[in-house]
């Protein structure tokens, strides 16, 4: 209507995007900020497109434009949305609910929170199959009872007469990518759909989106910060950053071939060289046959785990969601007293309890956790935040504190002017490193950390590591890195522990647990991860030899 | 364990049935602290020590409290309230019809107001910001704020003496056929839904807002759900648990904190009852009519708790 030049073929032609959004910065009068500048970019029929950046790159909102929708505020104030021959940014309200949920699906990332968890699963899939009369209600409920099959839910027959709760993650993600099939669109918007999942159940997920899209010939837009994962599914990769274009090419030629820089550091984001170091003779911290339960004993979710660390080093302990990883870190802080075993600290047996422990055991032992934002009192400067725990434990007042914050600072590689910021005004790669700031204080002997670098960018994740590479060189600090990402054990770990359902199942120097022959679950779990190679989906499902505990 | 939320149903009301004996200790602990002698104030200044001597024996108030507590409670459990110390009446007899008049009274002021509070919330949540929420939450605020003796005596002007179409009077008795006795409330209703609406709707405003922070709301909208149909379907199953505590709080009100309405219009409930029998210092009465109260509220909470509960599908569906 609007454009008729627009040819057959072409699905979807996005030109000169622009999105503006307004920002209340406190204390400061509002002012508009634009995410995206002028992005243009053309969708055929049946293909699928990856956009790819790091957070704050513009992907989810580009993704978003194809449907008209700006979430929070979020204005399209420049360029033109052609979506079947007609520019959806001028349809009007009426014209756009026409077009969201019968020719463009959306996806979520967290489809536990993307459906409503006061109605059957059923009902929303075909909720808007029927609302567009595209369908009969129990045309649309066939149609998805067969989705269901094809992406190899169990019980597909019934598992629409469930609530969301009564589904597992991985599960309900495939349940939401039926519902964007059901009402058989012509374009999905896939927003980083495996990104909250397990690394076991994201390739099941993404093996089932796969086929979804070969079978259904319906294009789509795949969002996510995970090159590796978007080089499985899409044929075209087009890399943004701050809202801008930085590359648009075949997904061959981004991963094999990157013209731009910041591409080529994004293809080889992972690769961190560190050197095993051989166990000492004897560890500081021995975890020895610890079980521990919930719910007064009865869930138990550590069984029977021992493991030792050594000055200096760092173990690292790798599994799925609920495989009891974060609980051992709990068991041994002291906040989840264990019911059997013991925990030994420089040969001396720890108090089970966090309260019964002295001062001087609270300090050797340090935490930093996933989400560094909410781990820092909003109401504190950095300053405050890491100058606490110099009072708490040395007791150092004034200009003796101020002194040795200011190091700790400049150990993090924030050196000037962050004193006095508040956590709301740093990035979410500096809030985690004030986090490190902060333990460090304590002068501990050992760092937890707990899945620290997993809500963050892989290019600052990757400063992250570095970072504590070089504390523990410097400081003598041992870690204990809760992760699920094999990648990063590869990059900062001496030694690993794999957990599996509360169990240690393989136990030893990194260089003996990544050298085969290997246990089923962990050649599940090596082999889950993405690598950046066109066809690896296909030969990863093909090799496994089990399957994951999510399904 | 395979159905919790019968088990938490059964909690709640046996939680419910122990207050209640709670309160019950309280109310008649509260009527023995107070001063005076119920002998001296039935038979007066002048009466002789014998009399009263008498009296008291016959009374049984030379019982001890404890006993005298379960003689109470064991002819409240069979309906039995004793008799009223001013007029010699049967309190049970006496109470049924002023509770049933009370009842009908708030019936139909909650039959109005709930509906319409929770409508007007909806609408304010769909216009939220705008000129329709503004209005709706003006007026309604407005009509809270104002004292409802206020909005009695104004609706008495406009309706009744202006222009004479509703009773300014609402005297019923039990022969007062359904029609009349209907005629009969609409002002007084009327009064009490002006009282009541603000905050139901207010509460259910807050609380849909809230749930339209949500994901799943995001969905409904990239589903292309109209407005309305969005709070509607997707955001006000979710926040029914607060929208009925905040309901059977008011409802509540609406049956034991009426009685200044009740005295406006001259209707004969509970209120009023309560209110002369206060001032003849008539302590059965008293009894009866807060352990009524009290049961009325704690009745109305666990219906809330219950709803609560029964609204939430993690507990309605276990895994």
């Amino acid at each position: 209507m609007a454009d008729t030049k627009a040819n057959s073929g072409k699905l979807l032609d996005i030109r000169n995007l622009r999105i503006e959004a307004t920002v209340y910065p406190p204390g400061e009068a509002p002012k508009t900020i634009t995410l995206v500048h002028d992005v243009s970019l053309t969708l055929e029929k049946g293909k699928v497109l990856g956009l790819i950046g790091e957070s704050g790159a513009g992907k989810s909102t580009i993704g978003l434009s194809s449907m008209a929708y700006g979430r929070g505020g979020v204005r399209i104030t420049g360029g033109e949305v052609i979506l079947n021959g007609r520019d959806i940014l001028k349809a009007g309200p009426k014209g756009v609910r026409a077009l969201r949920g019968r020719e463009v699906c959306y996806v979520a990332q967290s489809a536990a929170a993307a459906f409503n968890p006061a109605h059957k699963l059923i009902d929303q899939v075909v909720e808007a199959a029927m609302l567009h009369g595209t369908a009969t209600r129990a045309e649309a409920e066939k149609r998805a009872v067969t989705l269901f099959k094809k992406l190899s839910l169990p019980n597909p027959e019934t598992i629409g007469e469930r609530y969301p709760h009564q589904v597992s993650g991985g599960q309900l993600q495939r349940v939401m990518t039926a519902m964007a099939l059901c009402s058989e669109p012509d374009l999905i918007v896939f927003d980083e759909p495996t990104t909250a999942l397990d690394v076991t159940t994201q390739i099941d997920v993404l093996a089932a989106i796969k086929d979804a899209i070969r079978d259904t010939h319906v294009a789509a837009l795949y969002i996510t910060h995970d090159l590796a994962v978007v080089a499985q599914v899409s044929d075209e990769i087009m890399v943004l950053r701050h809202g801008r274009l930085v590359e648009w090419g075949g997904t061959r030629q981004i991963i094999k071939e990157p013209r731009q820089e910041y591409t080529n550091a994004l293809v080889s984001v992972h690769e961190i060289e560190h050197k095993e170091q051989q166990p000492g003779t004897t560890p500081f911290l021995s975890v020895k046959n610890v079980t521990a339960a919930y719910g007064g004993g009865h869930v138990k979710v550590l069984k029977n785990v021992s493991v030792d660390i050594y000055p200096g080093q760092t173990l690292a302990v790798v599994g799925e969601s609920g495989s009891g990883k974060s609980t051992l870190a709990r068991a041994i802080t002291g906040l989840l007293p264990p019911e059997e075993g013991t925990v030994t600290f420089d040969g001396r047996p720890l108090a089970n309890r966090l309260a019964d422990r002295p001062k001087e055991d609270l300090r050797q032992l340090q935490m930093i956790y996933q989400m560094a934002d909410v781990a820092m009192n909003p109401r504190q400067t950095v300053g405050t935040i890491i100058g606490r725990p110099l009072e708490f434990y040395f007791g150092m007042k004034g200009r003796e504190r101020d002194k040795r914050v200011a190091e700790l600072l400049d150990e993090i590689e924030m050196g000037k002017g962050f004193v006095d910021r508040y956590p709301a005004e740093l990035s979410g790669g500096q809030k985690q490193r004030v986090c490190i700031a902060r333990s460090l204080a304590a002068k501990p002997k050992l760092i937890i950390c707990d899945e620290v670098t997993s809500a963050l960018d892989p290019l600052v994740a990757n400063g992250i590591l570095k970072l504590l590479l070089n504390l523990q060189q410097v400081e003598k600090v041992a870690y204990l890195f809760i992760t699920h990402d094999l990648a990063t054990v590869k990059s900062i770990a001496d030694s690993i522990a794999v957990m599996y359902r509360g169990e240690v199942v393989r136990y030893g120097p990194k260089s003996k647990v990544l050298t085969p022959p290997f246990d089923a679950y962990t050649d599940l779990l090596l082999s889950s991860v993405p690598e950046m190679e066109i066809g690896w989906l296909e030969k990863a499902i093909k090799g496994r030899r089990m399957e994951s505990a999510g399904n | 364990m395979s159905y919790p939320i019968l088990r938490l149903v059964a909690q709640r009301i046996l939680l419910g049935i122990v207050l209640l004996f709670a309160v019950s200790v309280l109310i008649f602990a509260g009527t023995q602290i107070l001063p005076g002698d119920v002998a001296q104030a039935i038979l007066g200044q002048s009466a002789t020590p014998e009399a009263l001597a008498n009296l008291r024996e016959q009374l049984g108030l030379n019982d001890p409290a404890w006993l005298r507590y379960v003689h109470w409670l064991w002819g409240i459990l069979h309906g039995d309230f004793g008799t009223a110390q001013s007029s010699g009446l049967d309190i049970a007899t006496s109470i049924s019809t002023r509770l049933k008049n009370t009842l009908f009274l708030a019936a139909c002021a909650a039959i109005v107001a709930v509906p319409l509070a929770i409508i007007l919330g909806l609408i304010a949540v769909r216009y939220r910001n705008g000129f329709v929420d503004k209005l709706i939450s003006g007026l309604a605020l407005a009509s809270t704020s104002f004292p409802e003796f206020f909005i009695g005596y104004v609706l008495i002007f406009v309706f009744a003496v202006h222009w004479q179409i509703f009773p300014s009077i609402s005297t019923v008795d039990d022969s007062t056929p359904f029609l009349e006795r209907l005629q009969a409330v609409v002002l007084p209703a009327t009064a009490l839904t002006l009282v009541v609406l603000a905050h139901m709707m207010r509460m259910t405003r807050a609380a849909i807002l809230n749930v339209m922070q949500s994901a799943y709301i995001e969905t409904a909208e990239l589903k292309g759900l109209k407005p309305f149909d969005i709070i509607r379907k997707h955001a006000f199953p979710n926040a029914i648990a607060p929208v009925v505590n905040v309901v059977m709080l008011n409802l509540a009100y609406l049956i034991v904190g009426v009685v200044v309405v009740e005295v406006i219009f001259v209707y004969p409930g509970m209120g009023q009852y309560l209110v002369d029998h206060v001032a003849k210092r008539d302590v059965p009465v008293v009894q009866a009519v807060g352990l009524i109260f009290a049961a009325v509220y704690i009745t109305l909470n666990i219906v809330a708790d219950i709803a609560a509960i029964v609204a939430n599908p993690r507990l309605r569906h276990p895994k």
